[in-house]
């Protein structure tokens, strides 16, 4: 019972984006993954992506509404990591059949769909950052990132006033607009 | 203009910062307007998006930070065998940093070790010679570090004055002629010690600066003169590899040592003197250069100072030369009667050592205060 409050606790955290919560998670499960990792064909950094790429999948899942985890972090995290690194051996053509060990594992394939399309998500948005250029970039990062005021972001970039650091912020905003949905509306 | 006003008023719409009344006003704009609605869907979308990835953004740099901490505090171990990289590229992956640190210390090693050794070296045409007396003030002092042997002996050094060099030298004459280099005698007079221990006092009787050789007479009670010396002083010269040896003091102690004549003139071509290859320290200057039949071919004088077992003897006619010349003017050097023959010549080096031995003499030259 305590255990189950522990990692609701955790879980919470993660949410949060607190530090501390993420940590104790990485901690507790980490060795376990990269050993995983490390045994099958896979290198420091593999283990680190996968890791990183389950911990955003059990963030996607626990951030939901419907959110029950049926199972410890542990086990959930387990299986992500398994199915994912699967995956990608299936890609690189190392796969070799990996279902004989007979692990806990629950069934992941919903969540790591939604994960996927976030993740494409991700990549588009981020390639159309990349590609806005400076100052745009800072600037819209700025604000819809760090979650900064107008009148802020005005004095940290030079801007005379908020309203022409608005302006400006427009005009990026449209560019950037621009340069998701072309993208994006392609991926739909 | 009026584009940024209504996107402003959007993101308003979609953040839920309205006013109730504005709200309602702007959900009948809305309603009315298929534009601006499409509009909203847009940015709303598009909000949506930014938000995750915002969040994904915020969590992947916590995460980042994550590992990174707990690398740093060792609970996650990065650096093992398997990967999917070539081997080479492993291992260059784990090392690099040791390799890098490495490098750099072997780097900065041999910077340092070139900067001390183009310190110590001199240019090659600047080659140097040292002489081979001994500064006395530096061996006393080791010596009164090791015990107390120098105060117990009853030295003949005048109490008020401070003995500075010292070196060898050897007889020319049994009344109690001696020769040693010109250098060792940086004073106003001498002592000289027998390999027994046994100290006579000398007088300087011609110090010749140029050919650096000079001539002492011990003056003591104590000195009985010998009839014959057993060796002989060589008046031709030697020829290149002949075996030589030589008797010093480097200590209180007499030292042999031996060697070979590896040049015929010495120091920058200087024809009065010749290179000689043995092992001489500083002590040994004034000491006499025997060849194997116990002929005196040169007086041991100086060394070259960057390099181990080049060292310079005068020759030993310059013996001869200065004291002809001498006989002229000093009555004291006419009495000089030089040895000719060599008495030891088919005795094995042992013997020979042994009888040599009596007549090579530690000069403490001194200053009075």
């Amino acid at each position: 019972m305590k255990a189950e409050i522990n990692e609701q606790i955790l879980l919470q955290g993660l949410v949060n984006n607190d530090s501390k919560a993420i940590e104790s998670i990485y901690k507790d499960n980490y060795n376990m993954i990269q050993a995983f990792i490390l045994n099958n064909n896979g290198s420091y950094d593999d283990a680190r992506d996968i890791f990183q790429e389950a911990m955003i999948t059990l963030y996607e899942k626990a951030k939901s509404e419907s959110f029950v985890l049926t199972c410890q972090i542990k086990t959930y995290i387990y299986s992500v990591c398994r199915r994912l690194w699967l995956k990608r051996l299936q890609q690189m053509g190392k796969y070799r059949s990996a279902g004989e060990n007979l692990e806990e594992t629950v069934p992941v394939e919903e969540d790591l769909e939604i994960h996927e399309k976030r993740n494409a998500e991700f990549a588009i948005m981020e390639r159309a950052m990349g590609s806005l250029g400076e100052p745009c970039k800072s600037l819209l990062d700025a604000y819809y990132i760090q979650k900064k005021g107008m009148t802020e972001i005005a004095s940290e970039f030079g801007y005379t006033n908020a309203d022409n650091a608005k302006n400006q912020k427009y005009k990026c905003l449209m560019r950037l607009k621009k340069l998701f949905f072309a993208q994006y509306n392609i991926g739909e | 203009m009026e584009d940024i006003l209504l996107l402003e008023t959007i993101e308003r719409y979609l953040n839920g910062n309205m006013l109730p009344e504005e709200k309602t006003y702007f959900e009948q704009l809305r309603k009315n307007t298929p534009e601006i609605d499409q509009m909203v869907v847009e940015h709303k979308l598009f909000l949506q998006q930014m938000d995750h990835f915002s969040e994904q953004k915020n969590l992947r740099d916590t995460l980042n930070e994550a590992h990174h901490n707990l690398v740093e505090k060792g609970v996650v171990h990065e650096g093992g065998e398997i990967s999917t990289k070539g081997k080479v590229v492993q291992l260059w992956d784990r090392y690099k940093r040791v390799t890098a640190i490495a490098a750099s210390i072997a780097g900065i090693t041999a910077l340092v070790i070139s900067g001390l050794v183009s310190y110590y070296t001199p240019s090659a045409n600047n080659n140097q010679i040292t002489q081979l007396s001994h500064d006395l003030t530096q061996v006393k002092k080791a010596q009164q570090e090791l015990g107390q042997q120098l105060n117990e002996v009853d030295s003949k050094i005048p109490k008020d004055a401070e003995a500075i060099t010292s070196g060898s030298a050897f007889l020319i004459d049994g009344k109690g002629y001696l020769v040693t280099n010109a250098h060792v005698l940086k004073g106003s007079g001498a002592v000289v010690v027998n390999s027994k221990g046994q100290e006579f006092n000398a007088k300087i009787i011609n110090i010749d600066n140029i050919s650096d050789i000079a001539i002492l007479k011990i003056q003591d009670d104590d000195y009985k003169s010998v009839s014959s010396l057993p060796y002989s002083i060589k008046k031709s010269s030697v020829d290149l590899g002949e075996e030589l040896f030589t008797l010093g003091y480097p200590r209180e102690q007499i030292v042999y040592n031996m060697g070979y004549l590896s040049s015929a003139t010495g120091h920058n071509g200087d024809t009065s003197s010749c290179q000689i290859s043995l092992n001489a320290n500083p002590g040994n200057s004034g000491g006499p250069v025997f060849n194997k039949n116990g002929e005196i071919i040169g007086i041991l004088s100086t060394k070259e100072k960057y390099a181990e077992g080049v060292v310079f003897a005068i020759k030993s006619q310059g013996i001869y030369k200065l004291v002809d010349e001498l006989r002229e003017s000093d009555t004291a050097v006419q009495k000089i009667k030089m040895p000719v023959t060599s008495s030891i010549k088919n005795k094995t080096r042992v013997e020979q050592i042994k009888e040599v031995a009596d007549c090579v003499y530690l000069v403490k030259a001194y200053t009075q205060k």
